[in-house]
């Protein structure tokens, strides 16, 4: 993972709450079976609206989404945070997100920015007066600064210490190794496994038609 | 000071506790996968030159792609067929067991674990599935993940967590006739908001959940994370330990008198204390169904679609007209007015053999509305076997409705079932958002009750609107 301290980049304010992975990326992208390349697929049904925030020029080049409140909520699909990724965005900017979204960005090198409601609104307010205005995004000092504003913004210690020092998860735990050996070795035995399977005799199943076949 | 069911869960499978701001280390007891948020960790393990740690405590279905027609054709779709094609190349080189499309333990992921006996009490459960929630109702703590994480898992067994906050969600009284755990979700969801569980474990409690059976429970569980929580959860009793009994995987002679025995411990304490309560009266529920494009979204049926001036915040007064304007609604407009072009029963919110029995009980008899198509897809293979065996799939077939093989069906759009632009469904499914059950679709999220009852009648009902009063509900 690469290391974030600092991002300066346009800002795109999206002026709308509940912003779900279904919307983010709709499930017919999801069969792909890569990790990148995705960028066509971000917020597919919207950018089909000619009026949609991306499908401005001085939006385009976008980096910085600053969006309303409870972003990113329903699915686990990581693939939102990759189509997010792909495009361009190296930051989203919030007052809430979803738990999930919000673990998963942190996974993958994507900052989501907790900032109140309250800063939001003043900070679409000067993106929406000069369209393809630039923010900068440190996250050393935690704050978004643009133009003469400056807020601060929230973000876990460890998640941000992770993303400033570009550290791999699996790598961490699996320091650890012994102790989750030593942890096995205190599971019941009566505990499920899947291996050797177990279920009620196989039977064949019969495949629906189409009504009209 | 007491400890509430999801510390003490917590505390049971921690590994190593998290240092200077680190997250805890927790052991995870089972992990489940699917076709759709599987293939980039199994690419990541390749990669990295890893091992999945624990394949004896990993299964994989497939669900989300998998077509319920002429499934014993290749699958129509490219994208689709390979991806589930990958699922499979996986689970042979990773030594995984797999129920395939065509396998009588195939199924939604979230159906097949319980039945098959892997979910039970006391256990950490995660799937790349946000509906994971769905076990917490054997009083596990069960979540969902993203790929990243299962990938995690796969090389691990563990997860890097922090702990989460707790809220109780106090159910009491008695649910009247009609409503069903469908609308005690849809209600506490519309009470909290989609946003209200964020960083919390919802533990329900209260006399109305205990008398809930463990399929109603998971309906319940499963419907966590529209309210943003991470995990919901039920304390185990004897209903979730006869449930238990006797499934395949299900702990046998002195093994399940040792585990019934610790089974018992999983409560929260009387002492203990939660981060937030939250209170509702069972009885004062009735039918309730979603008018907007979010769960929170939601009324009971007997409403009017709402105006956006009845909110009082301008962000709900925005998302109101958005979603007015999506869903083509006019504020003012009865419920039970709106024509319903299809209704879908299934997914693993209500694919279940007990909501089958409700559906057919509902509509046995009766005609199905000419201009409304309904879609009746089992959770798994063996609720489908199971349902024949008790003759469901003909009272289903003589009213009009299709009989479809297990999958997720139109819950999402991935599969071919899927609505036409500005189609609008009743659905027992778990999600209304945008495009979620096709491109341009409508949905409205209703019990397995109101989905039989507006089959009958064609827009939007509840089984008390049909003529001659049910005999399921007398």
């Amino acid at each position: 993972m690469e290391k974030f301290t600092t991002h300066t980049g346009v800002g795109v304010p999206l002026r709308r709450s509940n912003v779900d992975t279904d919307q983010i990326i709709p499930a017919v992208y999801l069969k792909r079976i890569t990790r990148t390349g995705f960028e066509d697929a971000l917020f597919a049904a919207w950018r089909g609206d000619a009026d949609f925030i991306l499908n401005k020029d001085e939006y385009k080049a976008g980096s910085v989404l600053v969006a309303g409140p409870d972003f990113g909520t329903g699915s686990s699909r990581e693939h939102a945070v990759w189509a997010l990724k792909d495009y361009g965005f190296k930051v989203v900017i919030a007052s809430r997100f979803a738990d999930i979204f919000r673990g998963n960005s942190g996974k993958q090198g994507l900052l989501a920015a907790v900032v109140s409601q309250e800063n939001i609104e003043l900070l679409w307010k000067l993106l929406e007066a000069e369209p393809g205005k630039e923010i900068t995004v440190s996250l050393e000092d935690r704050t978004v600064t643009c133009g003469e504003l400056t807020v601060p913004f929230e973000i876990d210690d460890y998640v941000r210490w992770r993303l400033m020092e570009g550290l791999d998860d699996i790598g961490l735990t699996l320091q650890h190794e012994d102790e989750i050996t030593e942890f096995e070795k205190t599971r019941a035995s009566w505990r499920p496994q899947t291996l050797p399977a177990k279920h009620l005799p196989s039977v064949h199943i019969e495949a629906a038609r189409p009504v009209d076949a | 000071m007491g400890t509430t069911l999801a510390e003490k869960l917590w505390t049971s499978h921690l590994v190593r506790k998290g240092e200077d701001g680190a997250p805890d280390l927790i052991y995870i007891d089972l992990h489940m996968c699917h076709e759709v948020t599987s293939p980039q960790a199994f690419e990541g393990l390749r990669l990295a030159g890893r091992q999945v740690r624990r394949p004896d405590l990993t299964i994989a279905t497939e669900d989300h792609n998998t077509p319920t027609l002429d499934i014993d054709l290749p699958i129509a779709d490219e994208t689709s067929r390979k991806q589930v094609n990958k699922l499979r190349e996986n689970a042979a080189e990773f030594g995984i067991r797999i129920h395939s499309l065509g396998d009588a333990d195939q199924g939604i992921v979230h159906v097949v674990g319980p039945q098959l006996g892997l979910t039970m009490p006391g256990m950490t459960v995660v799937c790349g599935d946000s509906h994971t929630s769905t076990h917490g109702a054997f009083g596990a703590l069960a979540f969902g993940i993203g790929t990243s994480e299962v990938e995690h898992v796969l090389a691990t067994q563990t997860l890097p967590l922090k702990p989460f906050k707790t809220m109780a969600i106090n159910v009491n009284g008695t649910l009247p006739k009609g409503s069903t755990a469908k609308d005690i979700i849809l209600a506490i969801i519309a009470k909290i908001g989609t946003g209200g569980g964020q960083g919390y474990v919802l533990e329900y409690r209260g006399d109305a959940i205990r008398a809930l059976s463990m399929e109603a429970r998971m309906t319940i569980c499963n419907m966590s994370i529209e309210a943003g929580a991470r995990a919901g959860i039920i304390a185990p009793d004897d209903t979730t330990f006869e449930y238990v009994k006797g499934r395949p995987h299900a702990p046998e002679g002195e093994d399940w008198d040792a585990a019934v025995e610790y089974w018992r411990t999983l409560t929260t304490d009387d002492d203990a204390v939660f981060d937030t309560e939250v209170d509702l009266n069972a009885a004062d529920l009735e039918p309730f169904i979603t008018w907007g494009t979010n769960p929170g979204q939601g009324l009971p049926l007997s409403a009017n679609v709402p105006s956006p001036e009845d909110f009082a915040e301008e962000a709900d007064r925005e998302a109101a007209a958005n979603a007015l304007e999506y869903m083509g609604l006019t504020p003012g407009t009865p419920f039970r007015d709106i024509p319903i072009d299809t209704v879908f029963l299934g997914s693993c919110t209500n694919g279940r053999i007990e909501d089958l029995r409700a559906a057919a009980a509902i509509i046995q008899g009766r005609e199905k509305a000419p201009h409304t198509r309904m879609l009746v897809v089992p959770g798994s293979a063996r609720v489908r076997l199971q349902a024949e065996a008790e003759g469901l799939d003909k009272v289903f077939l003589d009213f009009g409705a299709e009989w479809r093989n297990a999958g997720c069906s139109m819950c999402l759009g991935m599969n071919p079932d899927q609505l036409k632009p500005q189609e609008r469904s009743a659905s027992t499914s778990n999600r209304n958002f945008e495009g979620r059950q096709g491109k341009g679709g409508r949905t409205h999220l209703v019990s397995p009750l109101v989905a039989a009852a507006t089959a009958v009648r064609g827009t939007l009902s509840s089984p008390d609107d049909l003529v001659d009063a049910p005999a399921a509900l007398v």
